[in-house]
């Protein structure tokens, strides 16, 4: 007799129920009273159960567990797995190509192409010497201890990432800022990817892509690291000065004309946060992402907790930090001078 | 001075709410701003604005604020929807207008400037200028001259090159003048404009604005809280009382005959000496006879009559028009009379 039988007899279920016993596997718990050669004698109200998917199973054999819903969702997702990647492979196929050419190109382009290449692009984007020698020391010294090329996987699945963070991301930013629906249907994807934790959504991807495929890690870290610029777009052409759009109105400025001549510029500082935002998501992310074939730095820091080499872990959890502040720096840097252009 | 009708405002309300149709409906029916709000939770901003705007002059409408002046102002280029009434601009309805004949009134018809300037940050003075030219397609080149023009006219020679934030307030209100000015339209809006700068520089801005106009004769629309800076600027006078006209028409003729007590009170610090003239105060006849102590102009204000005469309020001046013949005679002792602040209209009858 279990606690909750009254409740499948008072609504007169007790024939779908069925006399026979559950289909599901015995549980642990029943397997103990068995040994133990106890009968369920009648609770008290102290230890009275909730009423749960498996309580009531207990009741009625013919009630889910709450195993059957996991099973049900691991089912079901199995189910549609096929159609899904039959359309999703194609769309995202360009990704891979676009991660296998960086990590290609930044490997296998001499050295002393590379680091220069990227000390200009600090120097454009900064227009600071101190910067550019910053960069430059921290880089020689990830190439003496021998992690160059390490790092410059890293960096080049990062750029790959936060660029088509911000190419997708920025329009899905603007679409929030002028539709209030949009903004209410899209906070709570955005809410739900921000605090999902990340191993959870590496598994349905696993499913979906074969783990030698990089889209897999170039997916997981896109939807990781893409939500601050989203957030960051809509909220920085919301706070676009009321004063300034009147005045374009005024001026019968056509919509577009508002939104590139006004709005964006206006926004370019929040703008530029959620990418530096972005960037150092994709780097957190990529790290966690080695799980699933990311290479990088992060295969280290992996390989040091896998077989508790201490010394690799910890030099490679140093290059990380490392490449956090170069590429830090430089956003905010840039960032700043967009500010003091604009100030007002 | 023409004396067309360029704007035309006609029966415009407005009311800011859920269902403004329904609560029109009340008003129509005589409901006031107080019970509107309370029974039905409906904001009433415009009730009833009837005023003509003639070409080539300042329309200054005036009340404090809440008064629903700038609710008014943004009626006439349509940043605001009426929820009844017709604001006619050169004969044409605005309100009958779709988007691309309302925003080619915007690029073309209608300038504006705006209290807090509202200059683009990232762009430079110039380019700021040339707003207007930028909107209607046409690169900084073709517009450089026109703009640079304007800039020097308003005074900011040299300074074409720097950002907005670079200026001072009085500074960046010029580049919000210049804007206006360099989109060439007909009809200047002003909201404010002054009001946000000190009051030396925005003396000289006034300045600045009369000066500009004697050439250009737009139409401008005035927007102030400030009686002193309506009554300099104003060749027609509008003020505006929780969203209703209370008296409109020639700011001397108001300053003299208030039919509101709300006025009276608005006027009552008024330095009167300064700013009504000899014409709104002058007797039309003129006795023959050499007992004149001199010659006046029309135009000239009171205190500048008051220090020649030395108090004397016995003399007698001729007021010579503005094409050089006489026009009338000013009493010292009807000079004097003026300067005693005047009663609303309703309470001097009451009086007599």
């Amino acid at each position: 007799m279990a606690t909750y039988d009254f409740v499948f007899s008072t609504l007169g279920l007790k024939e779908w129920c069925g006399s026979s016993q559950s289909s599901a596997p015995t549980s642990m718990a029943q397997l103990l009273s068995k040994t133990k050669g106890e009968e369920a004698t009648e609770t008290s109200l102290w230890e009275l159960p909730f009423p749960s998917m498996d309580a009531l199973n207990k009741a009625c054999p013919a009630f889910p567990q709450s195993r059957d819903l996991t099973r049900g969702l691991e089912q079901g997702f199995l189910a549609i797995k096929d159609t899904l990647s039959v359309v999703l492979d194609p769309i995202t196929q360009p990704l891979s190509w676009f991660l296998d050419g960086a990590l290609y190109g930044m490997l296998n382009t001499p050295w002393w192409i590379i680091i220069p290449i990227l000390l200009a692009v600090v120097f454009v984007v900064t227009k600071s010497w101190k910067l550019v020698g910053f960069v430059a020391g921290s880089i020689f010294l990830l190439a003496f201890i021998d992690h160059y090329s390490y790092a410059m996987q890293t960096l080049s699945i990062i750029f790959v990432c936060a660029l088509i963070c911000v190419l997708v991301g920025v329009p899905i930013g603007i679409a929030m800022s002028r539709s209030d629906l949009m903004q209410r249907m899209t906070i709570p994807v955005l809410d739900m990817l921000q605090t999902l934790p990340p191993f959870v959504y590496l598994i349905p991807l696993i499913f979906l892509f074969s783990v030698t495929e990089s889209k897999l890690y170039g997916i997981a870290i896109i939807l990781y690291a893409i939500v601050p610029v989203i957030r960051l777009t809509n909220l920085g052409i919301r706070l676009v000065d009321k004063d300034v759009i009147e005045a374009a109105d005024a001026f019968g400025m056509t919509p577009r004309q508002k939104l590139y001549k006004v709005q964006i510029p206006l926004a370019l500082p929040n703008i530029m946060a959620g990418v530096n935002q972005t960037i150092m998501m994709s780097l957190a992310m990529v790290v966690i992402a080695s799980l699933v074939s990311a290479p990088g730095l992060g295969v280290l820091v992996l390989r040091g907790i896998r077989n508790l080499e201490l010394g690799v872990g910890l030099v490679s959890g140093l290059g990380i930090v490392i490449l956090a502040v170069i590429l830090d720096r430089v956003t905010k840097a840039s960032l700043a001078r967009i500010n003091a252009a604009q100030s007002q | 001075m023409s004396e067309n009708v360029k704007i035309s405002i006609k029966h415009l309300y407005k009311i800011f709410g859920e269902t403004p149709q329904l609560a029109l409906k009340q008003v129509y029916n005589g409901m006031g701003k107080p019970e509107l709000l309370e029974t039905y939770n409906h904001v009433l901003g415009l009730q009833d604005i009837n005023v003509d705007m003639k070409e080539g002059e300042i329309t200054v409408i005036m009340g404090l604020s809440g008064s629903g002046k700038s609710t008014l102002i943004r009626h006439l280029n349509r940043l605001i929807e009426p929820t009844a009434g017709k604001i006619i601009v050169d004969g044409e309805n605005v309100l009958k207008k779709d988007e691309n004949e309302l925003r080619r009134l915007r690029q073309e018809g209608m300038s504006m400037v705006f209290q807090k300037f509202a200059l683009l940050p990232h762009r430079t003075v110039l380019e700021n200028a040339g707003m207007s030219m930028d909107v209607r397609g046409f690169t900084t080149r073709d517009y450089e001259k026109e703009a640079l023009y304007w800039l020097d006219r308003v005074g900011l020679k040299g300074n074409e090159n720097q950002f907005p934030h670079q200026l001072s307030g009085g500074m960046q209100q010029r580049v919000g003048i210049a804007r206006a000015l360099v989109s060439n339209a007909p009809i200047m809006l002003m909201d404010e404009a002054f009001s946000a700068l000190d009051p030396l520089i925005r003396s000289d801005m006034q300045d600045l604005l009369l000066q500009l106009q004697e050439e250009l004769k737009k139409t401008i629309v005035f927007i102030t809280h400030d009686l002193d800076e309506a009554l300099k600027l104003a060749d027609h006078l509008v003020i505006l009382k929780e969203g209703g006209v209370v008296q409109q028409g020639d700011p001397q003729d108001i300053l003299l005959n208030p039919n509101d007590p709300y006025i009276v009170d608005f006027i009552s610090d008024i330095n009167r000496a300064r700013v009504l003239r000899v014409r709104s105060v002058m007797d039309p006849q003129m006795p023959e006879g050499d007992h004149y102590a001199g010659d006046i102009t029309e135009d000239e204000n009171l205190e500048s009559v008051l220090s020649r005469s030395e108090g004397d309020t016995n003399l007698d001046y001729r007021v010579i028009g503005g094409d050089g013949d006489p026009v009338g005679t000013l009493h010292m002792k009807d000079l004097a009379k003026a300067l005693v602040p005047t009663a609303a209209s309703e309470e001097r009858d009451q009086t007599l």
